[in-house]
């Protein structure tokens, strides 16, 4: 051709059209030239005797579209209300839901990290590593950011919360419950000895935490109720102490586990000569969590003080089990300990924890 | 003081932020009307304002009614400078002016600003008293009817059809006034939207009252159009159809099943069943059974005339009136039935008509396309303030149609309208139509009781054909013709061919499917300018319709085909090109001959590889006949033999050139056009232009499977449509950036564009498959020296294929068609203003596009594997509604159509003509994503206006939808570019064909002015 070149090429529809893997390649970050790509390898233009120009109008138009959309996505709810597009309830809820799923990859990168200036100025260093594009992270770190400002002031549910907000399904609320909640508390996820954990590692023990350890497992009504951790509980884990610094109290502990266990599992004999290591170690932990910084340590100091050792010794998962029952329950029976409630409010969330973590 | 008109600003939100300081806006509402304004309070530091103000009352005329709109202005108050404007709102009160349309506007309005777009929402209730006024010499034409559709309206009667009403306005342009070099790009845009607005509702009132002179009630196919002069003025002009309607009472709903299908039409009431005394009745629905005269000019009115031609108009050539030429099987009845019809048309000035359909029984005989152009200079306007000389502009035009109906040996104009193209000072205006013969019944009243019924006098032919019959004298053709007996009824003659701009008569008999055929051409011309231009330009108008008319004939025929219907010719004048496009719905009309091939021949006949060539190109053209006739279903029964003792029994193989007429003010030189004597139609291909031809004929590709387009309301052929619904509209501007372009190359890029915007359209909308391209209506514009422009408004429609055709014809089996309809009923977003959606997800997801406007046909089967293959997991679509409830969608779902009706539903309430005109302006135009990305912003903008007007009417559908004007300028080197954007239509309520069965009152209550309001 060379003789003409296409100035202007515009289709609007009284229904706004979407496909749902343009859109895709959209908030993947693709250009328009590799979105054509990609979908002409997906053979769509046999479908139809298209062309690649068609395809590139096609994608363009899209493209257009969901630029226009993204303004009103950062705001969900005005997508219902909005008058420029018409566009179907269902179709609405998918363009919701897509725009603010996330990659797994990228959200292992962010979670736990400040959502600032600084963290977002890093994102050119997540994309390479990760092979996602650069301005598929800004989106996801936006979106990050955007729910994590809207929710952080509110009272209530946290899940709920994002789901009226964002409009959300309630598995995704639920991740994004959990990325709030890892910003705000700050863990640190990145170190190496994490590496092995997936998001939805966290996520689980986000809701853990989350439902035992806030304000809000003890009084539903209050601001930051699910983001910030219960201090008064904090501040009673320093009681459980006794069990490690009483000696008598340890080793009766320990005979009451080793009791329960012997002939039960493989690993008893390490068990029983490591039974003080592993009980300092999550006593230890549960004493430091009134410091702000060891809260960040948190699945670390687990990884570290627990996890690490017991692999060292080939524990199974079941061995995992069967110790935290018993090492958990026959703190119960020990009448000079004043602190069950605390305790079981403790061990709940930390063997749940270590369960889900406890993994190759 | 004859009306009050009340507004009461209820809230507003999404504003923008308008102090960057807090984030927020303190915003306060003007509202104005005429001179008067009243302020609402600031309501501060909030981006949702609620306003609640009191009652705002204005007594006014009913003449400003009519020509005032209500201007609405979001104002951020500002204690230490001057108000910023947010924007404003525009709202057309002529709806509330008519006792049957809306009785209250109230909505969610966006609020527009030509600079920056919608900037959030208003809420607004208009409601308008009026006093009775029995002033006899009132200005006003309060509560006459204005319909964009171009047939009956669908919950109306024709009692009585009047006929053509036109008028047109002037006025400088805003933009070219001294002032406009100081004021904004704002202001200055403002002002000409404020103008077009005002000059709109003065031209209505003024044709109203035309239409209450003549007794009439309701103006039908009002098509109103505007042309930017530049220096001369800004033209509003409007041309319609004047009708006396009867609202149908609650029979509407015991009716048959109307909107859907044209079956409707053939199943109305016929004539005898007229309430309306003055009117006679004519017994069956096919009454008119005149036919045995034949008159006989042949349609294919191929004369080259001047300007002075005109007095053929004053002489009738083919001896109408006289009966000398009423043909040898001709009655008396007959002449007398032809004249009365003739002096009821004679009356009138212009025997036009602005309709595409017809009430049954109105449309006698069809001649054939009739058509006028004229090159005209806009500087030599003497009085440019005054309406006069534009009028008689037109007038000699119109002279002209009539003269050229005559000639056809008809007496009206069915299917008129007219057009002009601008550029700099030189004006191009054209008229077209098809001639007819029309049935006196409509347009007069008692006259004709002694001769109510024809059809017992003689034997009527059927109305399947009987509109193909040859109205013209067999005799005194002045121009080769080929008529052969109707191949339907054998009683009557055709022609050969047939052209119209008309949809096809719902009756007629049709043999396969159709389809969409263009003509393309473009024609360089020298830059020039005054005379010289003109001259130049009208020189070549000719070439270029003959031209035009060739294409659509070889492309008729390479598709095996006998009729044009829709036919839309438009020729746009640049500075250096003329553009040319032809469009047309192509089908087999039953009652016509089969057409003749094409026969390619070398004028030399020479060396071997010549004649190898030739008879290559020769097999290409059969092979593609052959797979056209297949693909379209176009089997005729086989002929078993002429008629004994045809009086033509000539060679079929002939195609005749069909020609229009085209004049200039300059004089033109006499050429014929016709294709001689020749017995066959043969391309001679030493002639370059007409190996370019036969290239452009067989790469024209077929539309992929599962589609079909046409340019008319609905695809003759198909009639089981489903619900599945998209309008759209697609806009583009191609740059010619090689100034050494031949003729040839430019017909190709041109021809490559119109097939590709086809191509991306198909792609685009491949979920509906099946589906038709329906209303195709192509607009193409010269807007600058090197672009080319585009616009392509037109709805895809779903259909189910599995339907035979036989079971809709017989109109037998309307279960099949329920079933579906209620099928569908279930995906429906329901007619209650809120969108909650049923559970049940319309859209298909095979292919991941959501393009159904509504619910896609086939639903039911699909429904269920359709939330399967939702990428939502279960639980979330529950939780996903409560949590949407809770959000509170207030928008309705409103949908748009080019055409008349929305299948599968009824309208059971008319609320109003929308006719909206925006302007938009940028200076960041890379910002705003380039010319597309403005463009694109735009129109998606102008949707949403006209679907919030609609709805506010309490409706929630707009039919006969179009975009009349898209002016688009650009200056990229300045960061800039403006569009304007016409659109019009009729705001109605439809309700579902299984909603209204199920509950058999409603439309009763509606059409007692009860309203849907949100």
């Amino acid at each position: 051709m060379g003789k003409m070149s296409v100035e202007l090429d515009v289709f609007v529809g009284n229904t706004t059209i979407m496909d749902e893997e343009v859109y895709q390649f959209w908030l993947d970050g693709y250009t328009v030239a590799d979105a054509v790509r990609v979908r002409m390898e997906g053979g769509v233009l046999q479908e139809c005797e298209a062309s690649a120009e068609v395809l590139h109008s096609d994608t363009m138009d899209q493209f257009r579209t969901f630029q226009m959309c993204e303004r009103l996505l950062h705001c969900p709810s005005k997508l219902a209300n909005q008058l420029l597009f018409q566009i179907p309830p269902h179709r609405q809820a998918m363009l919701i839901e897509r725009y603010y799923a996330f990659d797994d990859a990228f959200v292992r990168e962010v979670l736990g990290k400040k959502l600032s200036k600084g963290t977002k100025k890093d994102l050119d260093d997540v994309s390479a590593k990760t092979g996602i594009t650069l301005k598929s992270c800004r989106r996801q770190f936006d979106n990050f950011k955007r729910v994590f400002k809207v929710v952080e002031e509110l009272k209530g549910s946290l899940v709920e919360n994002i789901q009226q907000h964002f409009l959300l399904s309630d598995k995704l609320a639920r991740d994004y419950a959990a990325i709030v909640f890892f910003a705000n508390n700050r863990f640190e996820t990145g170190k190496r000895k994490l590496q092995y954990l997936s998001f939805q590692d966290f996520a689980f023990c986000a809701v853990q935490l989350i439902n035992n350890w806030t304000v809000g497992a003890v009084d539903n009504m209050v601001e930051d109720m699910d983001v910030d951790l219960d201090k008064e509980f904090l501040q009673d884990l320093k009681d459980l102490k006794v069990l490690i610094t009483d000696k008598d109290m340890l080793d009766q502990h320990k005979s009451l586990v080793c009791t329960a266990l012997r002939g039960k599992t493989k690993v008893f004999n390490e068990m029983e000569a490591n039974f003080k290591n592993l009980s300092r170690g999550l006593v230890n932990i549960a004493a430091k969590l009134m410091n702000a910084k060891d809260v960040r340590d948190f699945f670390i100091d687990l990884v570290e003080k627990f996890i690490e050792p017991c692999r060292s010794d080939r524990w199974t998962a079941g061995d995992i089990k069967l110790f935290l029952t018993h090492y958990t329950n026959s703190v119960h029976i020990l009448d000079t300990f004043k602190h069950q409630v605390v305790w079981d409010r403790y061990m709940g969330v930390v063997k749940s924890c270590i369960l889900k973590m406890y993994h190759d | 003081m004859p009306g009050k008109l009340k507004a009461k600003i209820v809230a507003g939100r999404h504003l923008p932020v308008m102090d960057r300081a807090s984030d927020l806006t303190d915003a306060f509402v003007e509202v104005k009307f005429g001179n008067t304004t009243f302020k609402t309070d600031v309501y501060p530091k909030s981006l949702n304002p609620q306003w609640n103000s009191e009652w705002f009352k204005f007594e006014v005329d009913d003449e400003d009614l009519q020509d005032e709109p209500l201007q609405i202005t979001v104002l951020d108050h500002d204690t230490y400078s001057a108000n910023d404007a947010i924007g404003k709102v525009y709202i057309d009160i002529d709806p509330l002016l008519s006792s049957e349309a809306a009785t209250v506007i109230s909505g969610w309005f966006p609020i527009y600003d030509t600079i920056h777009g919608i900037r959030g929402e208003i809420n607004v209730l208009v409601k308008v008293d009026l006093f009775n006024d029995l002033n006899r010499f009132r200005q006003s034409s309060c509560g006459v009817k204005f319909f964009c559709t171009t047939s009956i309206p669908r919950c109306y009667r024709a009692a009585m059809v009047h006929g053509f009403v036109e008028e047109l306005v002037v006025n400088e342009d805003p933009e070219y006034q001294w002032i406009d070099r100081i004021r904004t790009p704002r202001a200055s845009n403002e002002a000409r939207q404020r103008l077009i607005s005002l000059m709109s509702g003065e031209l209505q009132r003024k044709i109203g009252l035309k239409v209450l002179e003549m007794g009439g009630n309701a103006v039908v196919g009002y098509l109103q159009c505007f042309d930017l002069e530049g220096e001369s003025g800004l033209v509003v002009r409007a041309i319609g159809t004047a009708c006396t309607l009867e609202k149908l009472s609650n029979s509407s709903a015991a009716a048959p099943p109307a909107c859907n299908s044209p079956s409707k039409d053939i199943k109305e009431p016929p004539f005898s069943e007229d309430p309306n005394p003055n009117t006679h009745s004519s017994g069956p629905s096919t009454p008119l059974k005149t036919q045995t005269y034949s008159f006989s000019p042949s349609k294919s009115y191929s004369r080259q005339s001047s300007s002075s031609d005109t007095d053929l108009s004053l002489t009738p050539k083919t001896g109408m009136g006289s009966g000398g030429s009423a043909g040898k099987e001709g009655g008396p009845l007959k002449t007398l039935l032809r004249q009365q019809t003739q002096s009821a048309l004679e009356q009138r000035e212009f025997p036009f008509f602005t309709l595409t359909s017809f009430p049954p029984g109105f449309l006698i005989h069809v001649g054939g396309v009739v058509s006028a152009r004229s090159v005209k200079l806009l500087d030599r306007i003497h009085n440019p303030d005054e309406p006069e000389t534009r009028d008689a502009w037109w007038e000699e035009i119109r002279q002209e149609i009539k003269s050229h109906a005559r000639a056809l040996g008809c007496h009206a104009v069915v299917g008129y309208s007219e057009s002009t193209s601008i550029c700099e000072e030189v004006c191009i205006l054209s008229a077209s139509g098809t001639a007819a013969v029309l049935h006196p019944k409509f347009m007069q009243e008692g006259c004709l009781d002694g001769y109510s019924d024809p059809s017992r006098l003689e034997e009527p032919s059927p109305p399947s054909c009987g509109f193909c019959h040859i109205p013209y004298d067999e005799l005194n053709i002045p121009f080769p013709a080929h008529l052969t007996y109707c191949y339907h009824c054998r009683r009557q003659k055709v022609p050969d061919v047939l052209f119209t701009t008309i949809d096809m008569p719902a009756e007629a008999a049709v043999t396969g499917k159709g389809c969409l055929i263009q003509a393309r051409l473009c024609r360089l011309k020298k830059k020039a300018q005054g005379e010289v231009n003109a001259t130049a330009i009208s020189n070549l108008l000719p070439f270029m319709e003959y031209e035009l008319h060739t294409q659509l004939m070889n492309k008729l025929k390479l598709r095996g085909m006998n009729a044009l219907f829709g036919l839309r010719i438009q020729i746009s004048v640049g500075e250096n090109m003329l553009v040319g496009l032809a469009s047309a719905t192509a089908v087999y009309l039953t009652a016509l001959p089969t057409p003749g091939g094409i026969q390619i021949a070398g004028k030399t006949p020479s060396d071997i590889t010549y004649e190898q060539h030739i008879s290559n190109m020769q097999k290409k053209i059969n092979d593609t006949i052959a797979k056209n006739k297949e693909l379209y279903e176009v089997n005729p029964p086989e002929v078993i033999e002429e008629v004994i003792g045809s009086p033509i029994p000539e060679p079929r193989q002939r195609s005749r050139l069909f020609r229009s007429h085209s004049e200039s003010s300059d004089e033109v030189s006499e050429l014929d056009l016709s294709h001689g004597k020749k017995d066959a139609f043969v391309l001679e291909i030493d002639d370059t232009d007409a190996v370019e031809d036969i290239h452009s004929l067989l790469t024209d590709t077929p539309a992929p499977a599962g589609f079909y387009s046409c340019n008319t309301e609905i695809m003759p052929g198909i009639y089981n449509w489903t619900s599945g619904l998209q309008m759209f509209t697609s806009v583009r501007v191609f740059r010619l950036s090689n100034a050494n372009l031949t003729n040839q190359g430019l017909n190709k890029i041109f021809n490559d564009l119109c097939e590709n915007l086809l191509k991306s359209l198909y792609f685009k909308l491949r979920s509906m498959i099946p589906c038709c391209l329906c209303h195709l209506n192509f607009t193409v514009a010269v807007p600058e020296d090197e672009l080319i422009q585009v616009a392509v408004t037109a709805v895809a429609m779903t259909f189910d294929k599995d339907q035979a055709q036989e079971n809709w014809k017989l109109g037998a089996d309307k279960t099949h068609m329920k079933a579906i309809v209620e099928n569908e009923e279930q995906l429906q977003f329901p007619l209650e203003l809120c969108t909650e959606s049923p559970s049940t997800n319309p859209f298909s997801p095979c292919r991941g596009t959501g393009l159904q406007e509504s619910a896609n046909a086939h639903a039911t089967p699909r429904a269920s594997s359709l939330e399967k293959a939702s990428p939502l997991p279960e639980g979330r679509s529950r939780s996903l509604r409560s949590t949407r409830s809770y959000a509170g969608s207030t928008v309705a779902v409103v949908k748009m159509t080019p055409l008349s009706f929305i299948p599968g539903t009824r309208i059971i309430k008319y609320l109003g003509i929308i006719n909206m005109f925006f302007i938009r302006e940028t200076t960041s135009l890379r910002e705003e994503g380039g010319v597309s990305g403005f463009l694109h912003a735009f129109i998606a903008e102008v949707f949403a206006m006209v679907r919030a007007h609609v709805a506010a009417l309490g409706g929630n559908a707009v039919v006969s939808y179009s975009m009349k004007e898209c002016v688009f300028m650009e200056n990229p080197n300045k960061n800039q570019a403006q569009c304007l954007i016409n659109v019009s239509g009729d705001a109605v309520i439809f309700m579902r064909e299984s909603e209204l069965e199920a509950t058999p009152a409603p439309p009763q209550t509606s059409c007692s002015g009860g309203e849907v309001t949100t």
